[in-house]
């Protein structure tokens, strides 16, 4: 039997630093949306979550 | 041959025929595993014998012997555990899981065949008995027929109808017709699911087929079903693409997405009519008083 942890942001992937705040999981800063969406790619991969968009330029990985 | 001796060797081969009649229509419920198959006929003929050896017990009388063969029965009751052991087991390392409902349900129906294959071989060996040994061919063919019925319970098919459903995005959010399925971050998985995804729209024809919709359970059956005969875009840390059944809370029907490797809307639909409803979430709402009462 698995266990780890679901339903649970494991990276937020932002262009704009003042949109998040507080921890509990890194804060990757990306300078455009062509870098934004490439670092999500890679980190939802490599954590095997999903990427979920918050349409004010934070995207998030989530783990399901 | 001694009548009892026919009686029983014909309670047994009937029986035994019975079963394998009911394990060829496990085929698409139950992937078929060669040494699943070859348990279940040896527990099957098991049970033909107990079920033939009963009569000709009880006529001479030897009552002991029926309470030995009441506590046999009792063995059958372990096929359901075994079943259930082993349906668990292999979900850890599935992608797309049966749920727990359909194990369950899949676990009950091995155990009650084997109860049918008892009753198959008791009645017609005491056809056999009572009567004469020709009666075989009218008695064992219905008593399969019979079986057959009781083991048939109802389809997604009868309970609902499916019609295709227009998968798109209303900004990040992925929807069919006007059910919410999920947020999704990236383009790219974005033109991907417009590209290759299909959607279907079920709806529940009354108040109880919408309580069995509504249950999880059947709906990871029908997702089960769906990607067990079609396939998915699903693999190990790529969970983009999971295939998702929402309901619209406001009118009770459900939106299946999927993203297939055979995109083919037609098929899909009636898989997904073939789904069978698991007796553990069927709604019963309208057998209540004030369940009628409030469907209107």
């Amino acid at each position: 039997m698995s266990t780890g942890l679901s339903e649970f942001i494991l990276a937020v992937v932002t262009r704009d630093m003042n949109k998040v705040k507080g921890g509990g999981c890194p804060i990757f800063l990306a300078a455009d949306q062509q870098e934004q969406e490439k670092m999500s790619l890679y980190l939802a991969r490599i954590l095997g979550g999903v990427v979920h968009d918050l349409e004010n330029g934070v995207y998030f990985i989530c783990k399901h | 041959m001694e009548k009892y001796q026919v009686a029983i060797l014909i309670g047994v081969i009937s029986g035994f025929l019975d079963r394998w009649v009911m394990l060829r229509n496990d085929y698409r419920h139950y992937p078929t595993y060669p040494h699943g198959h070859l348990t279940h006929l040896a527990l099957g003929f098991i049970a033909a014998s107990l079920g033939a050896v009963a009569v000709p017990a009880i006529a001479k009388p030897d009552y002991i012997a029926v309470t030995f063969l009441v506590l046999a029965a009792q063995q059958f009751r372990e096929i359901r555990n075994m079943e259930r052991e082993t349906l668990n087991k292999l979900e850890e390392t599935k992608l797309i899981p049966r749920g727990q409902d359909y194990i369950e349900g899949i676990a009950r129906v091995f155990e009650a065949r084997n109860y049918l294959v008892i009753m198959t071989a008791f009645f017609t060996s005491l056809a056999v008995y009572a009567w004469r040994w020709e009666s075989v061919f009218i008695v064992a063919p219905v008593l399969i027929l019979i079986s057959g019925k009781l083991m048939s319970g109802s389809y997604v098919g009868d309970i609902a109808d499916v019609e295709e459903g227009s998968v798109h995005f209303d900004g990040s959010i992925l929807k069919v017709n006007d059910v919410v399925i999920m947020n999704v971050g990236l383009p790219q998985t974005r033109e991907k699911i417009m590209r290759e995804g299909i959607g279907v729209i079920i709806k529940p024809k009354n108040d109880n087929a919408r309580l069995s919709l509504h249950n999880p359970g059947q709906r990871m059956a029908i997702i089960h079903d769906v990607v067990s005969i079609l396939g998915t875009k699903v693999d190990i840390n790529e969970t983009d693409l999971m295939p998702m059944a929402r309901k619209q809370v406001d009118k009770g029907y459900l939106a299946f997405f999927v993203v297939a490797n055979e995109p083919d809307v037609k098929f899909l639909m009636e898989i997904i009519k073939k789904v069978p409803v698991l007796e553990t979430t069927r709604g019963t709402a309208l057998n209540s008083f004030f369940g009628r009462k409030a469907a209107d």
